[in-house]
């Protein structure tokens, strides 16, 4: 394959980690938001979220769309009501203290992770897809006979990857109007905006609280529903897309959502096509060092504005 | 002074327990306790920033690490002999907690988490990268002739014990020494109200630097004891992992304590060495021990016990 369609292929795979990443990060960026809680665990509510998939998609019997369409309801849900949850019994009860919050949440993702160990075991399992029909894309080239189309072997993409992108821009285009248009989204940004005052005007902010911890998880959980038809499920999953979330948060500007979404497309995109063209390991240590030099020389994200 | 007289008391009777108990315990818990007493070492590094100065570091592994690494990879491929190699690791420990900490302590709050987290994280995958040299994930053996000091082979049970009693003798005793002088009730004062300590005129920044540098470096000498002691170097010492375990110990034997990361490595060491033998899952033990410290005892054992009876605990 010439540079241009691999380039484009790199593209496509890119695409898809960044619909998975800007879910992942969603969660993450409204948790720290509006409960100011960096939220360590969250790549476990991640792994849950795959692990129930394929839970639910193994129960179901039938075609593997019914038990995929069941397991992209279930397991979302079933992690916000754990998150929700561990809110309560957990993080209330510390009052929402950073440094408390960070060790408790540390604590949450060993307990989740083994958990899952002891109860799932350490396989890897894959969940079938429910469309994957591969299709062949075409490249344009100017040649010798002007300009023409061909169809250059091994450049296609499945149908699925393509659902999972549309999926990702669908449930973040449901969350934008949540968020602006609705009274939910108007009890949360009060919340977010001062936690005291919205109080005293009567939002229940403990309960917005442990909805907007399960909220978080369950976009996450949502965003590994997607992935696991792609890559399997498995207890140790958690890590990379914890890393890559923060990283994406940090990058976005903490809080900022907008600063979210582009980071995450800027992030999963070039992940996409770094790996594809470099070393992996070598594209982890740059990222990873760049990101912690961001936030020590401009610790409000390229994004966000100066810490109020 | 007078008031020094009972934690002096305790700090000699741990350290005689601890000598006696070579006598006392089977050959198992021998080599247990050797373990213990340098991993207590890195607690007790990991107590100086967290502790006592209220800094909380999620790449503290990068230090053990470093030690580990300077010394193993300075005998192994360098040929060095023992002292050398151990004043390397611990050199090399030093400067990166430097390096790392002019970057860092620019940021507050999470921020610091994140970062020393994500410089930790870049410092694994370099070990990874550079696989040639470090044999990655796999790790390597320092060999049995390279582990004699003055003639002395360090491998067999009863100099092992010794090295390791030494060793964490002297960091004991330096950081309860450190922990009373003036440079320690400074680096108290910045975990009380960073604000004021700035307001009195103390160099703030300057203050939290030298703490993580000797921070670093106590943490490099456990790494470098680790390796010489235990005869391996592996990257899994440098994993998120082994930067989480110095909080565990500290939180669960009392942050800001002198006598409280030995109990924490104490305790945790036995409660993962008892679970792993029902589980493989026994990492769990270590969730639920953070969760149940920051709901109940946040102070730790030997905080609770200082609130509670033991006022004059050190």
């Amino acid at each position: 394959m010439d540079f241009g369609p691999h380039l484009m292929l790199a593209s496509i795979e890119g695409a898809v980690i960044s619909a998975i990443l800007v879910l992942t990060a969603m969660g993450l960026s409204i948790v720290f938001g509006v409960m100011r809680v960096v939220n360590v665990a969250h790549g476990e509510f991640f792994m849950l979220g795959a692990v129930f998939a394929w839970a639910v998609t193994t129960t179901v019997s039938g075609h593997p769309a019914l038990g995929f369409v069941a397991a992209l309801v279930i397991a979302p849900v079933l992690v916000g009501c754990i998150a929700a949850g561990v809110d309560r019994v957990i993080l209330k009860r510390i009052g929402y203290d950073v440094d408390r919050t960070i060790v408790a949440t540390i604590g949450i993702l060993y307990i989740v992770q083994q958990s899952t160990l002891m109860l799932y075991g350490p396989e890897a399992r894959p969940v079938v897809p429910p469309f994957n029909a591969r299709l062949a894309l075409p490249w344009f080239e100017f040649g010798d006979n002007g300009f023409q189309m061909f169809w250059p072997w091994g450049l296609s993409v499945t149908t699925y990857k393509l659902f999972v992108i549309v999926a990702a821009i669908a449930v973040l285009g449901a969350l934008w109007l949540v968020l602006t248009r609705t009274k939910i989204g108007l009890i949360m940004r009060a919340t977010q905006q001062d936690r005291d005052m919205a109080q005293a005007f009567g939002v229940p902010v403990a309960r917005v609280y442990s909805w907007v911890f399960g909220l978080g998880a369950g976009l996450a959980a949502l965003g590994a529903t997607l992935v696991v038809p792609i890559q399997q499920a498995h207890y140790l999953m958690g890590g990379d897309p914890l890393l890559l979330a923060f990283i994406v948060v940090i990058i976005g500007g903490l809080g900022s959502l907008p600063g979210t979404v582009i980071a995450a497309v800027l992030i999963g995109m070039s992940d996409g096509i770094i790996s594809v063209f470099f070393s992996p390991t070598l594209a982890k240590i740059i990222a990873t060092f760049l990101v912690a030099m961001v936030l020590v020389f401009r610790p409000q994200g390229l994004m966000g504005r100066a810490a109020a | 002074m007078m008031t020094s007289a009972k934690p002096n008391a305790l700090h000699l009777g741990i350290l005689v327990v601890l000598a006696a108990l070579f006598f006392v315990l089977p050959a198992y818990h021998v080599g247990a306790f050797s373990r213990i007493m340098v991993l207590a070492i890195y607690a007790i590094g990991f107590n100086l920033l967290f502790g006592y100065t209220g800094l909380l570091s999620l790449g503290h592994a990068m230090f053990f690490a470093a030690g580990m690494y300077g010394f193993g990879l300075s005998t192994n491929l360098g040929g060095l002999p023992v002292v050398p190699a151990f004043a390397i690791g611990v050199i090399a420990a030093g400067l990166l907690a430097f390096a790392a900490g002019y970057l860092a302590l620019r940021t507050v709050g999470v921020a610091f988490m994140i970062v020393t987290l994500m410089f930790a994280q870049t410092f694994y995958l370099v070990i990874l990268y550079f696989g040639e040299y470090t044999r990655g994930d796999e790790g390597f053996i320092v060999q049995q002739a390279q582990r004699s000091l003055f003639g002395v082979d360090l491998t067999s049970e009863t100099a092992r014990y010794f090295t390791a009693f030494v060793l964490f003798a002297i960091c004991f005793l330096v950081m309860a020494r450190l922990v009373q002088s003036p440079f320690g009730k400074r680096l108290v004062a910045i975990r009380e109200n960073e604000e004021r300590a700035r307001m009195l005129g103390y160099d703030v920044g300057r203050l939290k630097l030298m703490a993580l540098v000797v921070s670093g470096l106590i943490s490099g000498v456990a790494g470098a004891a680790y390796a010489l002691l235990f005869g391996y170097v592996g990257a899994s010492f440098a994993a998120v992992h082994y930067s989480i375990f110095p909080l565990l110990w500290v939180l669960l034997g009392g942050a800001g304590t002198t006598i409280g990361p030995l109990i924490g490595v104490i305790f945790m060491f036995y409660l993962i060495d008892v679970s792993s033998g029902f589980t493989n899952a026994y990492m769990l033990v270590a969730g639920l021990a953070l969760v149940l410290l920051t709901l109940f005892a946040p102070q730790g054992l030997a905080g609770t016990l200082r609130k509670r009876a033991l006022r004059w605990l050190p």
